[in-house]
Order: structure tokens, then sequence, then C-alpha cells
């Protein structure tokens, strides 16, 4: 099990005291400079282990960005604290975003990142909890995390906890089975601590979503299985922050947030083979220059 | 009953992709015959099938990602008279569906071609999860439903064959760690039907898959240092050639089994059930146990000693444990 680097969890203790207490053009500004350092630590990633989902790590990142900035009670330094929120990548091939924001915020040192699926590093592919710690739960097979994080917003009601679960799944993801079931028990159970993300990017492995199984109208199907939908632009933080308040309608709260596959880079932006394509040097100057911008 | 063949010479083999043959065959069976359809999950790229859409945009079927889906459509497809070759990444198609593999297929005797891609720890670094190293375990169990490791290019396109010419549903691996070709031409390809790539008096190893390359390799050296090693392929993990099997104690004393699966229910645990039972003789079984870690899959097998050296270690042993 990794640990945590202190230095960093402290910085990120300010960063959330900045976006708690500042105003709000000073959270967005907070906001946008993790983004921007979290892109491109997943370019370089990706760029050292030659392997990755990199078109989805990016389309993820300002909703990862948004949780953890600004959402999420988490303490880096305290990964296994029971009363922290949880958290779960349900798409968990983007385990490079995941990682970048993790170490960012301190739950283990930036080092460990170029270690990013070489033999026996902790960072593999997929996120593992037993190796990782901010990892909720083991996710990789598509369908997984959903159900999860309905279990363990219902074990908050059970234990009279009012922390809160959110879980961020793929759109080509959505027509996996078990999400709908997982969707139909937390309307039932009326989970208002849950909040389901749909990264929106309307690409899969193979091509667009819309062309390989239809997903619309996504938010009335969401409304249909008792939830509360909110349509935002995934890459707008202040939108996103909007989103991710808490619900007021006794229902759990879907936020479909629309997003561009591989963000950030114009070459890479809503390119299906940029699911895990590998950039070449000449495409990582690029990538990085653009990003650094 | 088993083809004899002389030993494949030792020279190093150039190394061949075994889904291109799965892509060639499908597409050729589908211009031979018009029942035949693909049916995939958002894996047109990963399963080979970019070339068979092109030629046939209306006898593929992608489901997207949705394996129980995948597999219960393939059940439909059968019953509705035609023949589905159902393709996904080995993990997902087996264990996630596996009660549909259970139930729609095998009980229900739909023929369904299950088509595993990327099995063994091909996904490397993918991790676990993407490891496809229980299907043969999880299917061994399921009755009416053979499975079929094959080795290299000429088996693969044997048991392509073979499984579209079945009465019933079958799993079948598709390599993707690159492998020479390492099976004679003509050698047989039928349900419990073993091949034997080399004769040998000491030891049998029976391997499967990538694996058997190895095996050989490891009988060449064994044979320097004066051990006749017998190898064993049984690209019919179930049902097993059980009379070949059994021949290999009687002859040979000792096994060694060498699969890309986990100790628990494959090829090992398939032999270990049947010599125990008829003919005791002290064994070793390669396999995975346990978890991988982080890693390519190069690295993977060095790790759990599925290599030449690996076997040739697990030879010494149960050479060892039969002269006690
Ligand atoms: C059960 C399962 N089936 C198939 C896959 C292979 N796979 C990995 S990523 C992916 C596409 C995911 O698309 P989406 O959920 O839209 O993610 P994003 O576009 O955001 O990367 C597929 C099919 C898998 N990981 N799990």
């Amino acid at each position: 099990m990794l640990t945590a680097d202190p230095a960093a969890a402290a910085r990120y203790r300010d960063l959330r005291k900045a976006t708690r207490d500042g105003g709000a053009d000073e959270t967005l500004e907070v906001l946008r400079a993790m983004s921007t350092d979290i892109r491109l630590r997943i370019v370089t990633m990706i760029d050292r282990s030659q392997l990755g989902h990199i078109g989805g790590d990016l389309s993820v990142t300002d909703i990862l960005v948004t949780l953890f900035g600004a959402v999420l009670d988490v303490d880096p330094e305290h990964p296994h604290d029971p009363g922290r929120d949880r958290f779960i990548l349900s798409k968990g091939h983007c385990a490079a975003a995941l990682y970048s924001t993790l170490s960012h915020c301190g739950y283990f040192p930036d080092a460990e990142l170029d270690t990013f699926m070489a033999p026996l590093s902790a960072l593999n592919g997929h996120p593992n909890r037993r190796k990782v710690p901010g990892v909720e739960t083991n996710t990789g097979p598509l369908g997984h995390g959903f159900p999860v994080a309905v279990g363990t917003a219902l074990a908050a009601r059970l234990r009279g906890e009012n922390r809160r679960t959110v879980v961020v799944l793929g759109d080509g993801e959505m027509q996996e089975g078990s999400n709908w079931e997982a969707a139909m028990t937390a309307g039932h159970y009326g989970l208002t601590s849950l909040t389901a993300v749909v990264d929106r990017n309307r690409l899969q492995q193979g091509a667009r979503t819309e062309d390989t199984k239809t997903l619309e109208p996504l938010a009335d199907k969401w409304t249909a299985f008792g939830w509360e939908a909110r349509r935002v632009d995934g890459h707008d933080h202040a939108q996103l922050l909007a989103a991710f308040a808490p619900s007021a309608t006794g229902r759990p709260v879907a936020v479909i947030a629309d997003t561009v596959k591989g963000k950030g880079v114009s070459f890479m932006e809503d390119r299906v083979e940029w699911h895990h394509k590998v950039p070449d040097q000449q495409q990582v100057h690029a990538a990085i220059e653009e990003l650094s911008r | 009953m088993t083809n004899t063949i002389t030993a494949p010479a030792p020279v190093p083999a150039p190394v061949y992709d075994c889904r291109q043959v799965f892509a060639e065959e499908l597409t050729a069976l589908a211009r031979e015959d018009s029942r035949v359809v693909a049916v995939c999950n958002d894996s047109v790229g990963s399963s080979n099938l970019t070339g068979f859409r092109d030629e046939f945009p209306d006898r593929l079927i992608n489901v997207g990602i949705a394996e129980q889906d995948l597999v219960g459509v393939g059940a439909g497809l059968a019953n509705g008279g035609l023949i589905p070759f159902v393709s996904a990444a080995g993990p997902f198609l087996t264990g996630r569906a596996l009660e549909q593999i259970k139930a729609d297929c095998a009980y229900s005797g739909h023929k369904v071609v299950l088509c595993g891609q990327s099995p063994g720890m091909a996904y490397g670094e993918l991790g676990p999860t993407h490891h496809s190293i229980e299907d043969l375990s999880w299917l061994r169990a399921v009755a009416d439903l053979p499975v079929l490791v094959p080795t290299d290019r000429e088996q693969t396109r044997a048991a392509i064959r073979w499984a579209y010419a079945a009465e019933g549903p079958c799993y079948l691996r598709i390599p993707r760690f690159k492998v020479p070709d390492v099976i004679p031409p003509g050698a047989p390809f039928a349900p419990g039907r073993a091949v034997t790539l080399r004769e040998g008096t000491d030891v049998t190893v029976i391997a499967i898959g990538t694996l058997v390359s190895r095996a050989l390799d490891a009988a060449r050296e064994l044979a320097a240092e004066g051990i006749s090693v017998r190898v064993l392929n049984t690209p019919f993990v179930d049902p097993l050639d059980e009379e070949t099997v059994l021949r290999a104690a009687a002859e040979t004393g000792a096994l060694v089994t060498v699969e890309e699966a986990t100790l628990s229910g494959g090829l090992g645990a398939a032999v270990a059930s049947l010599v125990s039972q008829h003919r005791p003789v002290p064994m070793r079984l390669l396999g995975v146990n346990g978890f991988a870690p982080t890693g390519d899959a190069a690295f993977l097998l060095e790790h759990f000693g599925l290599t030449a050296e690996g076997i040739r270690r697990a030879v010494h042993q149960v050479l060892a444990a039969a002269v006690v």
C-alpha cells in the first residue's frame, strides 16, 4: 500500500481552504490550475508507460478536479477514515486521471506516477484498492463501480452518517445492465447522498456511443428510474460545482456531464482512436505545449 | 490414436499473432455460409473484426458494452437459425456472462461459438480484472461445452473449423501472445484427441496454448541432460484425451502440466483428477496462483515460472518425487 506525501497533503489542505473560503473567482482559478496540472501529468504518465486510455482520462479530468478540489470531504493523510466521503471511478480504465488526481492531493508521492504499469508497480492499469490509498474499490470491468457505490451509500444511511458517495461512469459504460439495476435500487431507496456522474463524451472504445447503442434520451432514463437528472458542461467547473449541490428532492442525483474526449489536446479531441492510442514524441511535445498555454 | 512426429528443429522460429487467423478464417466461413454472423461488445477492433464488418456490415452485430446481452443475443441468433461467433475479451465474455453461457448456450444446446480474445495474461499491465485465467476452470465446470485452447496458427484454424461444424456450443481461446508454429500440419483436432509432439520415457509434459513451444524448448534442454521428455498437447482441455494421458502416466511415471491459467480447475486439475483416480503418479502443476502483480505479459509469465526454465525445474522436481 502506498502512503501519503505529507507536503503534498498540506498543499491540498491549503487548496481546499481556498476553494471553500475564497470567493467564487478564486475557487475557479484554483480548480483550473489543478486541471492543467492533472492533464499534464496524464500525458507524461502515458508517455512513460506507453499504454493507457488518454482520451477518457482527459475528458474526466475536470470532473475529478471539481470533486477532489472542492466537493469531497476526504483527507489524503487518513484515507481510510470511516467518516470520509466515498469516491468511485467506475470507468476504471481511466486510472491515469485518478492516480494523477490522488497524487496531486497527497495520497502518495508524485514520483510513483513514473511507475505507471511498470513491473511490480502499485499503479496498475486499473485502480486497485489494496495498493493505492484513495481507491475505494477495484474497477476495470465496466459496470461494477455503480452497484458498489449504491451499497456504500446504503451503508451510510444504515449507520446514520451524512457522508456522500460519488461515482463516475463512462457513457459507453451505461450500456451495461448492472448499471441500470443499480440505478433502480438507488431510486427505490431514495439515496439522496448518492451522486452518479456520467462522463458524456459521446465516444466509447470503437465508435460513437449513439452509433453503437443509443443512449439518448439519457436524462429521461435517469428520471424514469427515480433520479434527479442535472445536465451540465463537464468542462465548466462552475457548472459542475452547481451540479454537485446536494439534492433537495429526496432523490439521488445524476449529473450528466457533457464532455469532449481528449479535451485540451486539439488533435485528440472527439476522435475515437485516442481512446487508447499512445502519442508519439512529437505529439507528446505538442500536447504539453498546448496544455501549458 | 495419437499422432507422433519428430521434434521441430531447435532454431528460433518466427512468431505469429493468431488473431489474424481468426479474422481470416471467420471471414472465409462467412463467404461460404450466409448463416455465419459475428457478435461483439464494442470490440470490433480488439476482436480483429474490422475487415469482417467492412465485408459483411449487416452480419456484424455490436451490442455495445453489455456482455450478458452479448451471449444471450448470441443464443437467440442460434435459435433463429444462424451460426454466431460471439467475440469479446476473454475475462468479460466468460466471467460476466457465465450464467448466460451455462443456461442459454450449454444447457439450452444453442450452438454459439464463444471466442475469448486475448486470453491468459495477454493484457498483462491492465491487471487481474483483464486476465482471463479463470476461464478454463469456470467453463470446464459447465456441462456440454467443449473447451478449446489452440496453440498456434494451424491449430487456431482447425479450432474455428471444428467449432463451425460442431453440433453444439463451445468455448474457444484466441491467443494474442505471439507464438511460433509448433503443431505439425495434419495433427488431430477433435474432442478427446491429444497431439504427441515429442516421444519420451522419463516424464511427460502436457502443455496447452501459448506455452507449448516453451515445453518443447524445455524438453530439448532436458534431452541434453539425458532426461527423455514426452510432450503432449491437448487442444481440448474438455473433453480431455484420457487414454493418452493415462498411457503417458503409465509409461513415463511422472507428469507436468503447463497452462496460462489458474491452478484451481484448469488443465492441471483436470489431469490430476483423472490420474489420481486411475493411475496415480507424481505430478507438478504449472500455472498461475493468486492475482498477478503489475507487469507486462512476458514479465508475468516469467514471474509465475511459465518459461522453459520453469518447466525444466518442475521436471527435475517431479523426477525427484518419483524416485522417493
Ligand atoms: C465489462 C467490460 N467490457 C469491455 C471492456 C473493454 N473496454 C474498456 S474501455 C471501453 C470503452 C468505454 O467507453 P466509455 O464508458 O464511454 O468510457 P470513455 O469513453 O470515457 O473512456 C471498453 C469497451 C471493459 N473494460 N469491461
